[in-house]
């Protein structure tokens, strides 16, 4: 192979944007069809999207920067619960009476900075916990992560003014599946351009070796500190577009367990393989629809498949089920 | 060893003593280092070579004594921050990033250079084109200089071994320094692969105009190539010299061998 060659082959650094079009437009699409799809579907749809944002930003920590967090339901939690104050308590003030019926940007506009707001209380969230934990690795790290979330879980659970134990109730139906894949559509695209960049490189270096990445001058920190802010964003609106789809949110939904089905997700289309990710994310959404056929009790079972997952695939494909094309080749 | 007497040297350490609890590791080493300079440094197990390297790189702190790098403090600075200042390492185990390509593993050496951040990298504007062509350029340029280029796409992982030690070479250079540390680079190389090892640093030497320090047990490649040697026995310098006179130091004789072989 001659180096021009090889030179012009690392083009493919600089796909994206027109990609990022392209699903927009598909998203359009499926918003303008969304109507007429049955609801039952439209509903799994609308599961599989919020799955597919929630493993897609949880792989950009676990996966690509390779540190295990095992919060990633509490940014979603504290995602909803912002999101849903806003257009709740918020909302109600600033909209005319009558909007719902006549002014749709209005309400559409309502719910975009209600999801930013979402995004950035978890954010935040994501931060303040990762500045002082990520020095911890491996094993410590996800014991203080699994810990966060049931902090906020109680947090919640003991403030009066966002309904205590019982959540929020009333949230207005503003999620579709336009929004959802919209921002599934934005997650991807800013994971994935971020992860193709020589600056995002470091994220694969900092999972690979921190003493060696380090000593190449990296500030490992502060990479890993973007990759859980950056996940834990989108985390948070993945949250609000869930409190805005099920209309009633409440702390239990947002524990430990919840955060390890998206675990499991990324473990299951590889670790650092988006694609590999949103693959599973779509299996796994459906696989408790179809078991729901032969088993009356699936929501049980659930777990059970999951953990059977697990061991096969560690014991057969360590590198994840939809790892099927091998990223580099070897010599 | 005539260096310059009016330009301060590339490095600069003073009576650095390190201690873990009750164990002195190094005590008041001072040495020198200036601008295109080889030096090596030599010493038994367990001398302290690696803590010294650790000690320049930043992993640890002295506990006394001061380092200075281009006539400025670098105590207390983290390890990413040193390697800006100019300061390559390798390590005595090969770090590279194993599930990284050759091409990204020199890559991700070149993020000290970058002018793009994360901002750059999702919008994908011209400039962040222009930069990441101008990388690859540059990254693929240094990988033909030193024969990897055919390695390119495969991962570094799969590499033989000689080459694996070179690429680590390579990363090294690719965050441009002033001064780089090879921390035994040719443990388990067979004679051959010492041979091109003792062709390559040279070769580094010269062309990037650099200097270089070099822990090594292989007496061969250390008195084949160094101009200078440093020789460290529990912590303590205990002779410095061109590659004759340490070969007839009694001092290093008696640390390598025995007193009795001094005698």
């Amino acid at each position: 192979m001659n180096p021009t060659d090889n030179r012009r082959k690392r083009g493919r650094d600089f796909w994206p944007k027109r990609i990022l079009l392209m699903a927009f437009v598909l998203v359009g699409v499926l918003g303008y069809f969304s109507d007429k799809i049955n609801p039952y579907y439209a509903d799994v749809l609308t599961t599989m999207g919020i799955n597919i944002i929630m493993a897609v930003s949880l792989n950009l920590v676990n996966g690509y920067t390779g540190q295990f967090s095992l919060g990633h339901a509490g940014f979603m939690g504290a995602g909803a619960y912002a999101s849903a104050a806003v257009t709740l308590f918020i909302g109600p003030k600033i909209l005319p009476p009558d909007t719902a019926a006549h002014y749709a940007w209005a309400t559409n506009a309502l719910f975009a900075g209600a999801l930013l707001v979402g995004g950035f209380v978890a954010a935040l969230a994501g931060l303040l916990v990762g500045a002082p934990s990520l020095r911890l690795k491996g094993d410590y790290l996800a014991i203080v992560t699994l810990g966060f979330g049931e902090i906020i879980r109680v947090i919640f659970q003991n403030i009066p003014a966002l309904g205590g134990g019982l959540g929020l109730n009333g949230i207005p139906p503003y999620t579709s599946l336009a929004w959802v894949y919209g921002t599934a559509v934005v997650c991807i695209y800013i994971v994935l351009t971020m992860v193709h960049s020589t600056y995002g490189r470091g994220f694969l270096a900092v999972h690979d070796d921190e003493v060696a990445a380090e000593a190449m001058g990296l500030n490992t920190t502060r990479y890993k500190i973007v990759a859980f802010v950056v996940g834990a964003f989108f985390a948070g609106i993945a949250g609000g577009l869930y409190g805005h789809d099920t209309l009633s949110i409440d702390p239990k939904g947002f524990g430990f367990m919840h955060s390890i089905d998206f675990v499991v997700i990324v473990i299951l289309g590889g670790m650092g393989n988006t694609p590999g990710v949103i693959a599973a994310a779509i299996v796994l959404t459906l696989l408790p629809e179809f078991l729901r056929k032969w088993l009356s009790n699936a929501e049980e079972y659930r777990m059970v498949v999951y953990s059977f997952l697990l061991i096969v695939l560690m014991l057969t494909r360590p590198q994840g089920l939809f790892a099927w094309r091998r990223k580099i080749k070897s010599v | 060893m005539p260096t310059a007497a009016t330009t301060p040297p590339l490095l600069r350490l003073a009576g650095c003593t390190i201690r873990f609890g009750g164990l002195t590791a190094l005590s008041d080493v001072t040495a020198q280092i200036g601008e295109l300079d080889l030096v090596g440094l030599i010493g038994p197990n367990g001398a302290g070579k690696t803590t010294l390297f650790n000690l320049i790189t930043g992993v640890y702190q002295p506990t006394a004594g001061a380092i200075e790098f281009c006539g400025h403090s670098i105590v207390g600075k983290k390890p990413y921050q040193i390697t800006g200042c100019g300061i390559a390492r390798t390590f005595q185990n090969i770090r590279l990033f194993p599930s990284l390509s050759v091409f990204d593993n020199v890559r991700v050496a070149f993020h000290l250079h970058l002018f793009q951040g994360i901002g750059h990298a999702v919008w994908r504007g011209p400039a962040f084109a222009r930069e990441e062509k101008e990388i690859a350029g540059q990254v693929m340029e240094i990988l033909e200089i030193f024969q990897l280029d055919k390695f390119a796409d495969a991962s570094a992982k799969s590499l033989p071994y000689g080459d694996q030690r070179r690429l680590e070479i390579v990363r090294a250079l690719a965050t441009r320094p002033k001064l780089l540390l090879l921390d035994e680079p040719a443990a388990g190389m067979n004679p051959t692969e010492k041979v091109d090892l003792m062709r390559l640093i040279k070769f580094v030497e010269e062309k990037y105009k650099i200097s270089v320090l070099l822990v090594e047990h292989d007496m061969q490649v250390v008195m084949g190539i160094c101009r200078r040697i440093m020789v460290l026995d529990y912590g303590m310098k205990i002779a410095e010299g061109t590659p004759e006179e340490i070969r007839t130091d009694p001092k290093v004789i008696a640390a390598y061998l025995g007193q009795e072989a001094a005698k």
